[in-house]
Order: C-alpha cells, then sequence, then structure tokens
C-alpha cells in the first residue's frame, strides 16, 4: 500500500530531490555541465498592419559559437511568433510545449489563438519553475483584437509594450529602438528599424552575431523572411586550398581473439541430455 | 550570513589571438586588432604587436594594461642593452630577457600570453613561446590567446611532422614559402574568428625577413 502511495506521478513544477546532491557534489570538486546559451539579440515593435519580429542567428557555448546560423524565432500559432533568449534547450522546449497547447486549445475553441492566452500558458509555466527555465521571450501576434507585444522573464513576469528588445545585445538594440521609434511605422520602415536595430547587437555585442531573420505578422498573414540580412560573409578565403592527408598513425597492432561462447559439439544428439 | 569571498579581480581579459610562424629566412607575426570586456567591444583598432628590437617582434594577447607595463619594461632595458654593449639585442637574448621579465613576477603574474618572433644571429627565422610566467621554449610556429585552442590544432596538422614519437622534429623551423606562410595566417584567423567570438575586425601581419619590416592588414568579420 505504501509502495503505491510512493509512486504517484510529479505534480509538475521544480523538483528539488537532487539539489543537495548536486551541492555535495560541487563541494567535492564536480564541475556543473556549462548550458548553451543563445547569447542573442532578439527585439519586436508594433507597426501600423501588426507586428514585426527580429533576432540574430548566434548560439554560443560560454567563449565559442556553437551555432552559426540558428533560429531563435519560434512558430507558436499561425498568427503568433516567439523569440527566445537565454539558454536555447529551454526556449525550444518551452516554446514547443505551449505550441502544441494553443493547438489543443484552437481545436477544442474552434477559433485562431490569442497572443495573450499564449501569454498566460508561457508566465504561469515560467513561474512555477521559479527562473529555473531561462528562457526570455519575445511574443508577438495579431489576433482578432489586433496587434500584441509581449516580453516574458524567466522568473514569470511580463511586459505589454510597443516596442521590446532582450537578450545580451537588448541594450545595444534598444538604443537604436529609443532614437528611431515612432508609432504608425508602414511596413517597410518597420523591417528597416527591426534590421538595425538586429545589426547594433550583432556588431556591438560578443554573444550575437551573423544574420538577421525577419519575422512579419499581420491580420490573416504571416511573412517568415529567413536570414533577410546576411551582414557577416567569410573574409577570406585560401585560393589553393588545404589538403588534410596526415592520417593518425598506427603505433601498433594486435589482434585478441574473443573466447569463444558457444561450444560445438561434434556429431551426436547435443541436445538429448 | 555565509561567509564573503573576494569579488575583485585585479585582472581582466581583454580576448584575443595572436599567431607567429617562423621559416627558413622569414618570420611572420600576426595578431587581431579587437580588445574587449566581458561581451563588449572596446576597440576595434588595438595593435597588440610591437617590435622590441631590430629583429625581434612581440605580439600579446592577455590583459592589455599588463601587456602595456610589459612592453614598456622591456623596451627599457633594451635601451640600456643598446647602451652598454652598442649594438641590437639578438631574439634569442630578447627571447631570454622575456622569460626573466615575467618569472620576475612569479607571486603578482603579467596576465600576458606571449609570442616572440625574429630571425636569429644566422638570419634564419626563430619563434619563441610562453606562458604567464616566464616558461619558454623556441618552435617553428606558435599559437596564443582566446582563438589559440582553435588554430593550433590546424597548423600542427598542417605543419608537424607526423608523430613525435615516430619522427622528432628536430629542426624548428618549417618548410613553408613566404607567401604560403602568410595565406595560411589569413586561413587560421578568418576560421578563428568564425567561431571565436573575442576575435575578429582585423588582422595586423608582421613580417621580417633579411630585406627588413614589412606590415599589412586584412579585414575579418566585424559580429
Amino acid at each position: 500500500m505504501i509502495r503505491e502511495a510512493m509512486e504517484m506521478p510529479p505534480k509538475g513544477g521544480f523538483s528539488f530531490d537532487l539539489c543537495k546532491r548536486n551541492d555535495m557534489l560541487v563541494k567535492k570538486g564536480l564541475k556543473e555541465p556549462s548550458f548553451l546559451k543563445t547569447g542573442t539579440t532578439i527585439v519586436g515593435l508594433i507597426f501600423k498592419d501588426g507586428v514585426i519580429l527580429g533576432a540574430d542567428t548566434r548560439a554560443t557555448e560560454g567563449p565559442i559559437v556553437a551555432d552559426k546560423n540558428c533560429e531563435k524565432i519560434h512558430y507558436m500559432a499561425p498568427n503568433i511568433y516567439c523569440c527566445g533568449a537565454g539558454t536555447a534547450a529551454d526556449t525550444e522546449a518551452v516554446t514547443d510545449m505551449v505550441s502544441s497547447q494553443l493547438k489543443l486549445h484552437r481545436y477544442h475553441t474552434g477559433r485562431e489563438s490569442r497572443v495573450v492566452t499564449a501569454l498566460s500558458l508561457l508566465k504561469s509555466h515560467l513561474f512555477s519553475y521559479q527562473g529555473y527555465v531561462s528562457a526570455a521571450l519575445v511574443l508577438g501576434g495579431v489576433d482578432v483584437t489586433g496587434p500584441h507585444l509581449h516580453t516574458i522573464y524567466p522568473h514569470g513576469s511580463t511586459d505589454t509594450l510597443p516596442f521590446a528588445t532582450m537578450g545580451s545585445g537588448s541594450l545595444a538594440a534598444m538604443a537604436v529602438f529609443e532614437s528611431k521609434y515612432r508609432e504608425g511605422l508602414t511596413r517597410d520602415e518597420g523591417v528597416k528599424l527591426v534590421s538595425e536595430a538586429i545589426c547594433s547587437g550583432i556588431f556591438n555585442d560578443l554573444g550575437s552575431g551573423s544574420n538577421v531573420d525577419i519575422c512579419v505578422i499581420t491580420q490573416g498573414e504571416k511573412e517568415y523572411l529567413r536570414n533577410h540580412m546576411l551582414p557577416n560573409p567569410r573574409t577570406y578565403i585560401s585560393e589553393k586550398g588545404y589538403s588534410f592527408s596526415k592520417k593518425t598513425e598506427v603505433l601498433r597492432t594486435k589482434i585478441t581473439p574473443l573466447r569463444e561462447m558457444v561450444e560445438v559439439i561434434e556429431g551426436g544428439d547435443a541436445m538429448e541430455e | 550570513m555565509t561567509k564573503q569571498q573576494a569579488n575583485w579581480s585585479p585582472y581582466d581579459n581583454n580576448g584575443g589571438t595572436c599567431v607567429a610562424i617562423a621559416g627558413a629566412d622569414y618570420c611572420v607575426i600576426a595578431a587581431d586588432t579587437r580588445m574587449s570586456s566581458g561581451y563588449n567591444i572596446l576597440t576595434r583598432d588595438y595593435s597588440k604587436i610591437i617590435q622590441l628590437a631590430d629583429k625581434s617582434v612581440m605580439a600579446s594577447s592577455g590583459f592589455q594594461a599588463d601587456v602595456r607595463a610589459l612592453q614598456k619594461v622591456l623596451a627599457s632595458r633594451h635601451l640600456l642593452y643598446q647602451h652598454q654593449h652598442n649594438k641590437q639585442m639578438s631574439c634569442p637574448a630578447m627571447a631570454q630577457l622575456l622569460s626573466n621579465t615575467l618569472y620576475y613576477k612569479r607571486f603578482f603574474p603579467y596576465y600576458a600570453f606571449n609570442v616572440l618572433g625574429g630571425l636569429d644571429n644566422e638570419g634564419k627565422g626563430c619563434v619563441f613561446t610562453y606562458d604567464a610566467v616566464g616558461s619558454y621554449e623556441r618552435v617553428g610556429y606558435s599559437s596564443q590567446g582566446s582563438g589559440s585552442t582553435l588554430i593550433t590544432p590546424f597548423l600542427d596538422n598542417q605543419l608537424k611532422s607526423p608523430s613525435p614519437l615516430l619522427l622528432p622534429a628536430k629542426d624548428a623551423v618549417t618548410p613553408l614559402s613566404e607567401a604560403e606562410a602568410i595565406d595560411l595566417v589569413k586561413t587560421c584567423f578568418a576560421s578563428a574568428t568564425e567561431r571565436d567570438i573575442y576575435t575578429g575586425d582585423k588582422l595586423e601581419i608582421i613580417v621580417l625577413n633579411a630585406s627588413g619590416i614589412r606590415q599589412e592588414y586584412m579585414e575579418l568579420r566585424k559580429d
């Protein structure tokens, strides 16, 4: 009876079971594994007809670039997209999860998803994990109530803004927005401003780099502009090229036959004993 | 209240990468020109290379304040040497001086990762590589700094003899021509810039040979 009670599934939220053991290991000198963080510059702004989201494409692992062209603008619903900064696994997992939940909700209600729905689902998930799910998001979309843009912080707080930036390059991008943003921008002006803000992050923040991704969402329509700008081509490619002929050299060869596992009995009735 | 640890450090890392390759009658020394702190760029146009003597050029990455102080100490010592001996210091002599200067501050080190390149007394290229406290070795090529972990394996593959176990490399000099060495250096930096966030902006290349000293620049990615 007691055994059955212990095997109940966990109710969700952060499980503190392993914390004591992790502390003990760190004290003994174990280095905690590092996470793949996205460094990142992500932005969003509201223009005349909807919302424009932008992101850089560099993923870093400490000082090394792990992915030169990753995708940081995640699909949530046909009319809602979400940019993610922070730990790459966390942003992927949380956006995928809420995207599924939204789809089920659409089937259940028979209506187009609303941005505030995605917002509530994301913030309640992040809050229940007390900031341990390290995802900082810029959520944008257009629904029946109009265009919406929100920022969501890892601990679960949210803001509703006309223009927003997140990530390590957020200050560089915000400097551009604060100088040049005004209400009622046209689509082309908006795309140009978002590109400028992302480029500011790309060139001035070491955690961001490579290319600019843009997503334009309007009533009933969305345009995902993957690699809208490629301002960082490789600067030098050797004409003669390089060959890698030196293989790992063999120092010694030793062949050890494995012990016979099966005893073969010649003739007779092996099965009958 | 838990015990508070000291959280002020006298050091900072300004990033960057240096490379040097020695040839039969030339030496190529190169470094990027980006100076950074944390995730910020302080300047895109900072030279990490200094000519210490006629035939000795040093490139240093690490904490640039310490690097600058080290450069001043060496320049001053070289001037004294010139007054006392009426000649320029040779590269091997400068190599020893650098080692001694670094070890002098063994218990509060210069946070500087150096490569010294030049021509020895016979006119052959020489490269000396150092750690932060002065341990040094004459080698055919070397890389130091944030991108060194990306560049050294590539140089090992292109320049090193197959295995130190089978064929100890006696000659501390690469068989490449000057143009090939420069091409190799450019490729190294273009590649390191792709994957290391602290390397980029511009590449400064110094070439030392019998006809004198030459400087070349190449653009690198600025993101």
